[in-house]
């Protein structure tokens, strides 16, 4: 079976002549769902979230009815809604679509989910990049005002909420939620540390706080539209709804393509929606979910038993596009921005160019992350520029296992993550990449870092 | 030094009241500096500082953790060529080399001329489309080593454009996208 499309958050921003603007969102029956919610008590649209087994869409798939469920309420604190809209992990570029295209549909999202958490003030951390991105929402979140969706008294409930644009500064980290909090207040965007600080209890300005990724409210929208137990029936049992895969690299036809959870594979999604491999060449691996995902090699055999006790034996292109099967796998479904490496592509080039990104981004809080980011960087450089020994090999391994899980935030393991998959793979490359510079070889055309 | 525009001054207190404390609107206040200006001196900071009801040193301390920010002018037009895995597997790296060739300026400084501040950046969410590349607001996507030559027209041929940046971007244009 080929593997189809099934877009439903980029339903209406793909039609020929869709625009940013409210009047176009209502003619493709905007703010209905909304409506719907505001007719319900927030604790039943909680619950509605909850039954449709929605997982969040900002990398760690973490289940949004539940998190809303840890909100702090009895401290009688304000609540706080804060939308990550940082897409910053390399190889992700979703939520830009969402925000460019259709920004009204975040919007209602953000609506519904601020009345279902009682939230009278939300904000939007965009990524500096997007000046123009902030702008849209400006616009439209002017538009949802003067049309009574957002500001005083939403469509006469009695409740009013207001929505506020922030843009971060070229920041990586800031798309960790804590960071990003630290950076909302007007300070160095230094992820916290969990315990105490998890949002839900101690978020902004201390308060209880809902961080949500951009397409996770987008999604929120359509769990009211559809209500929970139908979104439920889209995709698979724990794990609903579609998921946009950013396929970018080596491939024919990169792009966006959004596949109801698990009903594809990744050999469906890389040759039969993106092309294949480029002309005369091979598929060598892939990152699946952004560039912290641990990688897949092609000819890997990936067995094992699924959480509901299926048994699987799999190639890499027999992998089901839901990340159950993806974890099961080794590695995550993530922001599903999967980079694809063909055989024209020096391992350790690759490797040190994303060594080069975690390097340039630590924070510098945690020793293990400020200094072994910077080392795996060095190390595997010099590996490149021919100062290479077979020793380095071991050692870029050693270096990453005393980062991950001993830091602050889980940047540690987004430094540690990529080698630590990656070495025991390709350590013959490696080795082979050593001996070719030794001996004065010629090196391949591609340049990665 | 020359002063703030007054549209820049009017604005920092509409945007002080949207946070419901002041210290928040230090990043936003920052953004408007740097729009004015095209970078942040002491005194900006200073100014911020006392907007927002902080320390100088804590304005300072923000401006150099974001790479957004600059404490020094740059060329009239800042080429950032995304250099992470997506973009440098569709060719960023040879981009860079003929940018560097063309403009007459290596990465990472500003040509002689003033007319151009070349520099890699990281991933800018747009991988899909490597290379790209984003000249001040405007985002350029595919430009590959092939295509270069036709870029660098492009953008030199802006110098010459007495409405660059002054337009409102339309939609599914490069502006749209920046
Ligand atoms: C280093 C780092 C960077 C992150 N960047 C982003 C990001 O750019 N966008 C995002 O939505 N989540 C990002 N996250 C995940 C957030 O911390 C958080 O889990 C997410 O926003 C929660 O939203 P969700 O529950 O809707 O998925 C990042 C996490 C880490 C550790
Ligand atoms: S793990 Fe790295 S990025 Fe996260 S807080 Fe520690 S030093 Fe900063
Ligand atoms: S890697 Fe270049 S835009 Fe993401």
């Amino acid at each position: 079976m080929a593997a189809v499309e099934r877009p439903i958050i980029y339903a209406n921003l793909r039609k020929p002549g869709y625009t940013v603007d409210l009047d176009c969102y209502l003619k493709h029956g905007g703010y209905e769902a909304l409506k719907k919610a505001v007719a319900m008590k927030p604790e039943e649209v909680c619950k509605e979230v909850e039954t449709s087994g929605l997982r969040g869409r900002g990398g760690a798939g973490f289940p949004t009815g539940m998190k809303w469920k840890f909100l702090d309420r009895k401290s009688g604190k304000p609540a706080y809604l804060v939308v990550n809209a940082d897409e910053s992990e390399p190889g992700t570029y979703k939520d830009r679509q969402i925000i460019y295209q259709d920004p009204h549909q975040m919007i209602e999202g953000i609506a519904i989910t601020a009345w279902a958490i009682q939230a009278k003030q939300a904000f939007i951390y965009i990524r500096g990049e997007f000046q123009h991105g902030a702008k849209i929402l400006e616009r439209a979140i002017a538009e949802a005002k003067s049309k009574n969706f957002l500001g005083a008294n939403i469509l006469g409930s009695g409740y009013s909420c207001e929505v506020v644009v922030h843009r971060g500064g070229g920041c990586y980290v800031c798309g960790e939620e804590t960071g990003l909090i630290e950076s909302l207040e007007g300070k160095r965007g230094y992820p916290r540390i969990k315990p105490p600080y998890f949002p839900a209890v101690l978020g902004l300005y201390n308060c209880p706080t809902i961080v949500n990724n951009a397409e996770t409210m987008a999604q929120v929208k359509h769990v009211l539209a559809l209500g929970g137990t139908e979104f439920a029936k889209i995709g698979i049992p724990g794990d609903s709804g579609t998921h946009i895969w950013g396929v970018s690299g080596l491939v024919k036809r990169p792009g966006l393509y959004e596949i109801e959870a698990g009903k594809a594979t990744f050999g469906e999604l890389l040759y039969d929606l993106c092309g294949g491999p480029l002309e005369g060449r091979q598929f060598k691996a892939i990152i699946p979910g952004g560039s912290s995902t641990k990688i897949l090699k092609f000819g890997e055999r990936f067995k094992g038993k699924l959480p509901n006790g299926t048994e699987f034996d799999w190639a890499l292109e027999d992998i089901p596009l839901d990340s159950n099967s993806i974890a099961a796998c080794g590695t995550g479904l993530g922001t599903g921005g999967t980079i694809v490496i063909d055989d024209s592509v020096e391992m350790i080039q690759a490797l040190s160019n994303l060594n080069a990104f975690y390097a340039h981004e630590t924070c510098g809080q945690c020793t293990p992350c400020r200094e072994g980011s910077l080392w795996l960087s060095r190390v595997s450089k010099r590996i490149t520029t021919g100062g290479g020994m077979e020793s380095d090999v071991p050692l870029l391994l050693d270096i990453a296992n005393q980062v991950a899980g001993r830091t602050i935030c889980a940047h540690g393991e987004a430094v540690a993550w990529p080698v630590q998959s990656a070495v025991p793979k390709f350590k013959d490359e490696y080795v082979e990449s050593i001996r070719r510079r030794q001996n004065g070889e010629p090196l391949p055309k591609l340049k990665l870092i | 030094m020359t002063p703030l525009q007054p549209s820049t001054l009017a604005q920092a207190d509409v945007i002080i009241r949207q946070y419901p404390q002041k210290r928040s609107a230090t990043m936003p206040l920052l953004h408007l500096v740097q729009e004015d200006r095209g970078h942040i001196t002491p005194e900006d900071m200073a100014w911020v500082a006392e907007k927002v009801g902080v320390t100088p040193m804590q304005v300072l301390e923000v401006v150099t953790f974001y790479p957004m920010f600059r404490q020094h002018a740059i060329g009239r037009r800042h080429v950032k060529v995304c250099r992470t895995l997506s973009c440098a597997l569709r060719g960023s790296y040879e981009l860079m080399e003929s940018l560097e060739k063309a403009l007459q300026c290596p990465r990472g400084s500003t040509s002689p001329d003033g007319n151009f501040t070349l520099e890699f950046v990281e991933c800018i969410a747009d991988c899909g489309c490597g290379p790209v590349v984003q000249v001040d607001h405007t985002l350029h996507e595919n430009v590959t080593p092939a295509s270069a030559e036709n870029f660098v027209q492009k953008i030199r041929a802006s110098l010459q454009d007495p409405n660059y940046g002054k337009t409102a971007p339309q939609p599914n244009t490069p502006e749209w996208k920046g």
